[in-house]
């Protein structure tokens, strides 16, 4: 199509766009989980569920440094140990310190995106470590040495006959590509892999104040294995991750199962507060909470942006945005992918580096409306596009595109002024006639325009405007009476 | 019937490339007996630039939109997603400025849909068209979702005489439009684009309506693009056709 330069996040998409494997697979995924949660929040008997959490996770936002205070005295007050790491690579060095001491050799994770955001597995790799995931969906994207591409089904790009021919060479089996044997074959391995691991490290989906837990979901048991089995377990929380009870608890993880996967709750809720005791056998020797700040702390001072940190990552709205249902996670070049990813990606590493995430959607606002806890994630997105705009020293952000900039300078000018704005009209008017087709559309245009014409015609300025008729038919009267018009208007 | 007059907000895309849509709104006007004027001087709501982040600019836009409706009755407008604009980010516009914002608030409070006002300020469900034909309906993003209009086109729609509608698969998944994405991201788009027109011809209904032109504009491109052959007409069209006529 066009000749321009494209950047990555267009190449990527048009990547996605091109597989049909993956354009397969999202459109089932859409159509079950995004049309399947709509339904959800329309028949759900508490009307109110969805606002009370939010609230309840913007109050919480209000009181962070409290809850978390509260939070690490219980933990600490059971044994466990807590550190708040600044960025990750404070949260790295921490957990590089707890396996070096305990002599780890194997690591077996639980699913985590923020294990991701600040790349832990290369860190441990590096330190001569083995780093297994268990998370069956991250396994396979392990296994194949790949990037996930959706936050909650991480290898929905791959497909079953995919997924075969890489456990026929990673695992040795005879190629199946029957669903139940490959989790079979999965499960054989991990479990190898859990029984001898010295180390679990996992993410944290919430915590509760008031308990002084954390809590893990899951539908395949690992998490549960991953957080007991192992001497060591080390669990990376984001700091916004917290409630203050149980009760603003039990209702926000049963928002995160049902956006996720429409489950009133998961298979498995894991609540981790501590090491073992004498009296509570079940559990690993040592536990670690890392509370991880990386970005987070200047999201929270900003009031543009703190709604994002009520996120609870249940990925709903990747399960029907539109743009993500058709170029796939991978474009977004993130651990946080589809419209959560395009507002948090760009406040954690850099707004004009990710410049096409703030950019690269329609502002349907269809993730507003599946959002369990109804953030505006288009109203943030028209904020970054702000900064983008006119620079911002707040977010370190300088003007992305000054030539655009200028342009709606000048448009603001015309707009602002009829006469100019009537002039550049008819001027336009003459200067399209050369390229109005056979079926009275403009078909090619040059420069900017030709990203409208590569692939749609384009209706030209009509011989004369809405407001060239009026002036004709109407001057006289100021204010057109019914009826007297009729006839005029038939034509 | 509303004894007030109704200003027309001609969005810019209807004023110069589909002036036919402003012209039906008038037809529907007159049939019903409703006193209309057109206030001299408007342009652009200021929409492109606020999607494109130059919220300055289009606060430049949005004062002198107001300047030109303040001293109107009523404001109707043939685009949800310009009336959006002038409810919901005027006065956000403004948060800053106390008089801006209250002038902003009282131009939001009196600023219609189309179809929105015939049916929930006028309270009418048939303006009286007959137009024999199939149709199906596109919800537009800002409309549907923002605006919560989406029953009263359908109302309006369903009591044309001859007029059967044909409901698309996922009317209201985004056409892609997007503004200044459109052209930004021209793949993403007529990737969407795409889809809606799968959607719209596996109804094999002959027209396609929607309450928004730059939404029918994107999909008309495309269509005529892929020489499709599905008629492309804002409702407004439809609901002023009285002869029986396809338009
Ligand atoms: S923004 Fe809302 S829908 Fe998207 S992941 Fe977060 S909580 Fe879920």
């Amino acid at each position: 199509m066009s000749a321009k330069p494209q950047s990555q996040y267009c190449r990527d998409a048009q990547k996605g766009m091109g597989s049909p494997r993956l354009q397969a697979s999202l459109h089932s995924l859409q159509n079950r989980f995004g049309k399947g949660a709509m339904t959800l929040w329309a028949e759900m008997d508490d009307q109110d569920m969805r606002r009370r959490v939010k609230q309840s996770r913007m109050k919480n936002l209000d009181h962070l440094d409290i809850l978390l205070a509260e939070l690490a005295k219980k933990v600490r007050a059971r044994g466990g140990h807590v550190h708040f790491a600044e960025n990750a690579q404070d949260a790295i060095d921490y957990t590089l310190e707890v396996a070096r001491k305990n002599e780890v050799k194997r690591v077996v994770k639980g699913k985590s995106m923020l294990s991701m955001e600040i790349a832990i597995d290369s860190a441990l790799q590096e330190a001569g470590m083995e780093v297994v995931e268990t998370d069956l969906g991250e396994y396979i994207i392990q296994l194949a040495d790949d990037k996930p591409s959706h936050i909650i089904a991480p290898c929905i790009h791959m497909d079953r006959s995919r997924i075969g021919e890489l456990f026929t060479e990673k695992l040795g089996i005879n190629y199946t590509d029957d669903p139940p044997s490959l989790t079979a074959a999965a499960r054989k391995a991990l479990r190898e892999k859990l029984l001898s691991a010295d180390m679990g490290l996992t993410g944290c989906n919430l915590a509760c104040a008031a308990t002084g837990h954390i809590s893990l979901v899951s539908n395949e048991g690992n998490i549960r294995m991953a957080t007991t089995m192992p001497p060591v377990h080390v669990a990376l929380m984001g700091m916004e991750r917290i409630v203050a009870t149980l009760d603003e608890h039990r209702e926000t993880v049963q928002l995160l199962t049902r956006g996720a996967a429409l489950q009133k709750l998961s298979t498995y809720v894991s609540f981790v507060g501590g090491p073992s005791t004498s009296d509570d056998p079940d559990g690993p020797k040592e536990f670690h909470l890392v509370i991880i700040d990386n970005g987070r702390s200047k999201i929270l001072a900003d009031p543009e942006f703190r709604e994002v940190l009520a996120c609870i990552r249940c990925g709903a709205c990747l399960n029907i945005c539109p743009v993500y249902g058709r170029i796939g996670g991978h474009a977004y070049n993130s651990p946080y992918c589809g419209p959560i990813g395009a507002v948090i990606t760009p406040l954690l590493d850099g707004i004009n580096k990710h410049a096409d995430l703030c950019k690269g959607e329609t502002l349907c606002g269809a993730c507003k409306d599946i959002c369990p806890v109804q953030i505006d994630l288009p109203r943030m997105l028209a904020g970054l596009r702000q900064k983008l705009a006119y620079g911002s020293d707040r977010w370190n952000t300088k003007q992305h595109n000054p030539l655009e900039a200028y342009a709606f300078t000048l448009w603001r000018q015309v707009v602002s002024w009829s006469p100019l704005y009537r002039t550049g009209l008819k001027i336009a008017r003459l200067c399209q006639r050369p390229f109005v087709g056979k079926n009275s559309m403009i078909k090619r245009m040059a420069g900017l325009a030709s990203g409208w014409t590569d692939g749609r015609d384009l209706p030209p300025i009509a011989k004369k405007t809405f407001t060239e008729i009026w002036q004709k038919k109407h001057a006289t009267a100021e204010v057109k009476l019914p009826m007297a018009t009729k006839e005029d208007n038939n034509a | 019937m509303s004894e007030k007059t109704v200003s027309l907000f001609i969005q810019c895309l209807v004023d110069t490339m589909f002036p036919e849509t402003g012209e039906a709104m008038i037809t529907v006007f007159d049939r019903l007996g409703v006193a209309y004027d057109y206030p001299p001087g408007q342009t652009c709501c200021g929409q492109p630039a606020f999607n494109s982040g130059y919220s300055r600019d289009a606060a430049a836009a949005a004062k002198h939109f107001i300047d030109i409706f303040e001293d109107t009755e009523i404001i109707v407008c043939p685009s949800g997603s310009c009336v959006r604009m002038v409810r919901h980010h005027y006065p956000e516009l403004f948060a800053d400025d106390q008089a801006m914002h209250s002038r902003a608030l009282a131009i939001g409070a009196k600023t219609f849909e189309f179809t929105q006002y015939l049916v929930d300020e006028l309270g009418i469900n048939d303006v009286g068209a007959h137009f024999p034909d199939t149709v199906t309906y596109h919800d537009s993003c800002h409309l549907s979702r923002s605006l919560g209009i989406a029953d009263q086109p359908r109302t309006l729609l369903n009591n044309v005489r001859g007029l059967e509608l044909i409901e698309m698969r996922d009317s209201d998944t985004c056409c892609g439009f997007g503004g200044t994405f459109s052209v930004n991201y021209p793949e993403i788009s007529v990737a969407m684009v795409d889809e809606k027109i799968d959607n719209i011809l596996a109804t094999k209904a002959s027209t396609v309506t929607g309450c928004d032109i730059s939404c029918l504009m994107n999909i008309l491109g495309r269509i005529k693009r892929r020489g499709e052959d599905v008629q492309v007409l804002h409702i407004a069209q439809i609901l002023a056709a009285d002869k029986g006529e396809k338009r």
